[in-house]
């Protein structure tokens, strides 16, 4: 396979390439490109060092941590209830589970504004939840229980989407083969089906922690915002540009920017591997 | 056992688990969906009527309300027109023509959705903000992009690149270049073999896409923030404006809005699972994420 020998584009009589190739780049080159391309090139213009200075500022890196440690615990959240969700939505049947089936959509389709101020008045001290939580002493909105409430929400219907698909393409045949040859329907589910559906699982969980890490709307009303306690990343970022402060915030961005492309990364991996080991995805 | 309304075997099938733990199930997945999903939908709605009907209406029709539900109906109806037209180009670019680099491609178009919305924002403040070479002439030219209606749009597009290319890629991968070709060979011309072979068999997965694309659309929050500048009645979205009422302690105004918005949302989901439930055979194959 030498490269030299083969064409940038192979002839073909499909008409429309020009057009359409012109239409693919240009749009992308200006809406995504270039903006991104700026950002990095900001990063540069202010330097390295200055760079990894803001970014180890004590206030950056707590709400770094912080929007990861939160994002990690609800994608797990989402990792176990996603794939109990979608196992119930394909494999029963009960009254309303077309209703339930659709509902698992709508944080997809919920403005995060909104999402964030219903959560906000439903886990407050005054809240339907929260006052709830009160009574046995528990604060949930404006602190982390509260972000880690948002994050969930928005999360929610990657892994049940993901793997909703490979649980309808499980064929019963290996069901039965292992009930026959004498496994407990438990440890058909642990030993049989949990790894078919662990690829899917983790692209799930990987898209939901994606998500969740970048994500601005749904936290900011519900966080409280405190400096050091329940200040995310992102919420920084817009606190430096309400400040004027270019670098800084092009500093921030930078970071996340990485964290997110180390884990589209890892999501591209799990695939990867994935399409090895079983096939397909 | 024997009078439940449908006949069952007297037996457990062995793929089946036993009925207690597929009542706890059931009953773990419903309660919560009650929890994380329909109680933040009901609170919408509850907050919005709190003081009834025309308390909420009220709030709807002010100036600054009537403004922000115009803006965002103008920032919808060019950012979807504009990524539906990308996606098609790009999915036709994508399956139609065999050339180099056509994974990294994809990689690049899907990259937004990777992207934090206020990451996105700060691309585009950086780009055409005043301070930055192109913005500063576009500004001294009478163009201002941030803190204005294009950069709104221009947000709008970047969150929601992926939507419609990601839809119409795999089903136009699925099937494959041969209609297109007997048409082109049968003397169609390139512009007729599109309306008349292609769209018909991409019009399902077109219109998913597009609906995806404008809940996503008029529903943006964290990269329109960034660039709008928050200027009430002139570029305050819906979402924006929802935080600013929120802010101000105005809470029904917020959730008056709020409900508009989710009602929109509730639409948009109802069409979705009509296409699902319809045209599930023309949509992609692996649909259901």
């Amino acid at each position: 396979m030498t490269m030299t020998a083969r064409p940038l584009v192979h002839k073909t009589a499909m008409p429309g390439l020009g057009l359409s190739a012109g239409i693919t780049i240009a749009m992308l080159s200006i809406v995504v490109l270039l903006p991104i391309g700026a950002l990095l090139l900001k990063g540069a213009s202010f330097g390295l060092t200055n760079v990894l200075e803001v970014v180890g500022r004590e206030r950056v890196m707590a709400s770094l941590y912080l929007s990861f440690k939160l994002s990690l615990l609800a994608a797990l959240f989402n990792l176990v209830f996603g794939v109990l969700l979608a196992w119930v939505l394909v494999r029963y049947r009960f009254p309303g589970k077309r209703i339930l089936d659709a509902a698992v959509d709508l944080p997809f389709a919920l403005p995060t504004a909104v999402a964030g101020i219903a959560l906000t008045a439903l886990y407050a001290p005054n809240g339907a939840f929260g006052s709830l939580a009160q009574q046995v002493g528990l604060k949930i909105a404006y602190t982390q229980a509260g972000i880690f409430i948002a994050l969930v929400f928005v999360g929610l219907p990657f892994v049940t989407r993901t793997v909703q698909p490979v649980i309808e393409e499980i064929e019963q045949e290996v069901e039965e083969a292992s009930a026959t040859l004498g496994a407990s329907r438990l440890h058909t589910l642990r030993h049989v089906i949990l790894p078919m559906l662990a690829p899917a699982a983790l692209t799930g969980f990987a898209l939901s922690l994606a998500r969740a890490v970048g994500e601005y709307g749904s936290v900011i009303f519900i966080a409280g915002n405190i400096p050091l306690r329940t200040e995310i990343a992102p919420l920084l970022i817009v606190i430096q540009l309400e400040e004027f402060n270019y670098d800084a915030a092009a500093a921030i961005g930078i970071a996340m920017l990485v964290i997110s492309f180390a884990m589209l990364l890892a999501i591209n991996l799990i695939q990867i591997v994935s399409r090895r080991k079983m096939g397909h995805v | 056992m024997s009078d439940t309304a449908l006949p069952r075997p007297a037996f457990r099938v062995a793929t089946d688990e036993a009925p207690l733990l597929r009542i706890v199930l059931i009953a773990i997945a419903v309660a919560g969906l009650a929890v994380l999903v329909f109680a933040p939908l009901a609170v919408v709605f509850a907050e919005a009527l709190k003081h009834g009907w025309s308390a909420a209406i009220q709030s709807l029709g002010n100036r600054d309300a009537r403004s922000a539900i115009q803006l965002t109906l103008l920032i919808t109806a060019i950012a979807v027109p504009a990524n539906a037209a990308f996606g098609i180009a790009s999915a036709w670019f994508i399956t139609k023509f065999d050339f180099r680099g056509k994974a990294f491609l994809i990689t690049l178009i899907d990259l937004p959705f990777s992207v934090s919305p206020v990451v996105a924002g700060l691309c585009i403040v950086l780009l055409f903000g005043a301070n930055s070479a192109i913005g500063g002439w576009l500004v001294a030219n009478g163009w201002p992009i941030v803190f204005a209606i294009p950069g709104i749009v221009l947000a709008t597009i970047f969150v929601t690149f992926p939507f419609v290319a990601r839809e119409l890629i795999p089903v136009m991968i699925e099937q494959g270049r041969a209609e297109e070709e007997a048409a082109l060979t049968l003397g169609a011309s390139g512009w007729r073999t599109f309306r008349t072979v292609t769209l018909p068999n991409i019009r399902w997965a077109l219109l998913y896409g597009t609906l995806l694309c404008t809940a996503r659309a008029m529903g943006e929050f964290g990269a329109v923030a960034v660039v709008s500048g928050k200027i009430r009645g002139q570029t305050a979205t819906m979402p924006i404006t929802i935080e600013m009422l929120y802010n101000e302690y105005l809470s029904v105004a917020a959730f008056s809005m709020a409900a508009l918005l989710t009602a929109l949302a509730l639409v948009t989901l109802l069409l979705k699972t009509i296409l699902e439930l319809r045209h599930a055979d023309q949509l992609a194959a692996t649909r259901r994420h």
